[in-house]
């Protein structure tokens, strides 16, 4: 196997890696430090691994590293910050959308590409936007909640 | 870990075919990765090479040809859906991309990836063959075009080469008169395997006479299959009840579905009955 120096750009941050072609975009970002990107199933099942590739949310896991060089890619801990967090996350704290934390992030970056093409979504919208996204402790409710308060504070 | 592969990443349609075409079928393309990437970890494809495609714009343009309708290999589900011209003319096509997997997988996952594959499963297969779609395949050496009724041949088994890719889909917009419906029954609302899939397209005359019937069921066969008795038990009649639900009796006898994790063949050929029932009186009344 080849390794192939490629550069990905991660929330804004230009890094330089040399990777061998069999491995994935998640385990690329895991080892630069990107550990809010999760490892779940790692088949496209369970979307805890979602980041934007180039604004549209995908499964990292499916996704080869040398595949998304030279793409903006945007994890969750790029949206915000605990000082200034994006207002999903916000909103995601503030209804208690998170139990576990596992699918978390991925859920957050679904939300956002939700919002992003569709800044009032219906319940059945949110529904579907987060289909790929599963969340064990089955915290729908709450998460659902968020987006919608996510929605109406980014209205504002 | 996935196992060790080589990647080969070309820049432009001939250079990915001619990639292919020196490897003699040692190579596999990849595109979106959400069936290959998965074959690949679990080891139930092991090819030493890929051929990255997933960056051929070229192939990615959905666009109308005349009376024609035209989807590159490489467009996503995604762009299915946001498509106004499939919205238009492809509302089944449409509706078999809104029920595909998760918006994770929609925004990766190919058209052509989805039809190569071979999945009796597919969700694309039934909306296209009503559609009497053809496909294109592209190598070093030419183009060749085929009906996707022929491409498809059993349980992960196409007509395509190695060294080929599937370059386009395309197919003839329905004659005025025409309606088509799709509906894929699977265990939860969303991102859920066909249980079994139906597509149907029937054309009536201004007197209300089946002048073209197409049926075709996924998930009940080795492929997605047409019912041509059913079919034929249509063309030429009005579509009343009585006839309706014979074609879909028709169209049940012609399955030949497994039982498995998701449901039991006795099941699949009534839900099948039930469907094709359902879908062409809904047809018969958009025509």
């Amino acid at each position: 196997m080849q390794v192939k120096a490629i550069t990905l750009k991660v929330n804004g941050r230009t890094h330089y890696v040399a990777l061998p072609p069999n491995v994935t975009l998640l385990r690329a970002l895991r080892d630069l430090g990107y550990t809010d990107v999760k490892s779940g199933c790692e088949k496209g099942d369970c979307g805890a691994c979602a980041v934007l590739l180039d604004g549209q949310a995908v499964n990292s896991c499916l996704v080869l590293a040398w595949q998304a060089e030279g793409a903006e890619i945007i994890t969750n801990s790029g949206l915000g910050t605990m000082e200034h967090p994006h207002p999903i996350q916000e909103a995601f704290a503030d209804t208690g959308a998170a139990q576990c934390g596992y699918c978390t992030p991925g859920m957050i970056i679904s939300a956002k590409a939700l919002l992003d093409r569709n800044p009032h979504p219906t319940v059945d919208e949110i529904r579907e936007a987060i289909a790929g996204n599963l969340c064990r402790c089955t915290g729908y409710g709450q998460i659902i909640e968020a987006i919608q308060r996510a929605s109406a504070m980014m209205g504002q | 870990m996935l196992p060790e592969f080589d990647l080969l990443q070309p820049r432009s349609l001939p250079e990915a075919l001619e990639m292919l075409s020196a490897q003699r079928g040692g190579a596999l393309p990849l595109a979106g990765g959400t069936n290959l990437v998965v074959d690949l970890r679990s080891g139930r494809r092991r090819p030493s090479l890929l051929v990255d495609i997933s960056h051929l714009d070229e192939l990615c343009a959905i666009r109308r040809e005349g009376d024609r309708l035209v989807v590159g290999g490489g467009a996503t589900i995604a762009q299915i859906l946001d498509e106004p011209l499939i919205a238009e003319y492809a509302p089944s096509v449409r509706e078999a991309a809104r029920v595909f997997a998760n918006p994770l997988v929609r925004n990766r996952a190919t058209v052509g990836g989805n039809l190569v594959d071979g999945s009796p499963a597919a969700n694309m297969p039934p909306p296209l063959l009503v559609l009497d779609a053809e496909v294109e395949l592209s190598s070093r050496d030419g183009r060749r075009t085929m009906p996707l009724d022929d491409f498809l041949r059993g349980v992960r088994q196409t007509a395509r080469r190695p060294d080929e890719l599937l370059t386009a889909v395309r197919w003839a917009i329905p004659a005025p008169g025409s309606a088509t419906a799709f509906y894929k029954v699977g265990l939860r609302k969303s991102d859920a395997i066909a249980v079994v899939a139906v597509a149907v397209l029937v054309e009536q005359d201004a007197a209300g006479v089946c002048r073209k019937a197409r049926i075709a069921l996924g998930s009940v066969a080795p492929r997605v299959i047409r019912a041509r008795e059913a079919e034929s038990a249509l063309e030429g009649y009005p579509l009343t009840e009585e006839r309706v639900a014979e074609a879909a009796r028709l169209a049940a006898a012609a399955t030949s579905p497994i039982s498995d994790i998701r449901a039991s063949a006795a099941y699949r050929r009534q839900v099948s009955e039930s469907l094709v029932r359902r879908l062409l009186l809904a047809a018969r009344e958009q025509g």
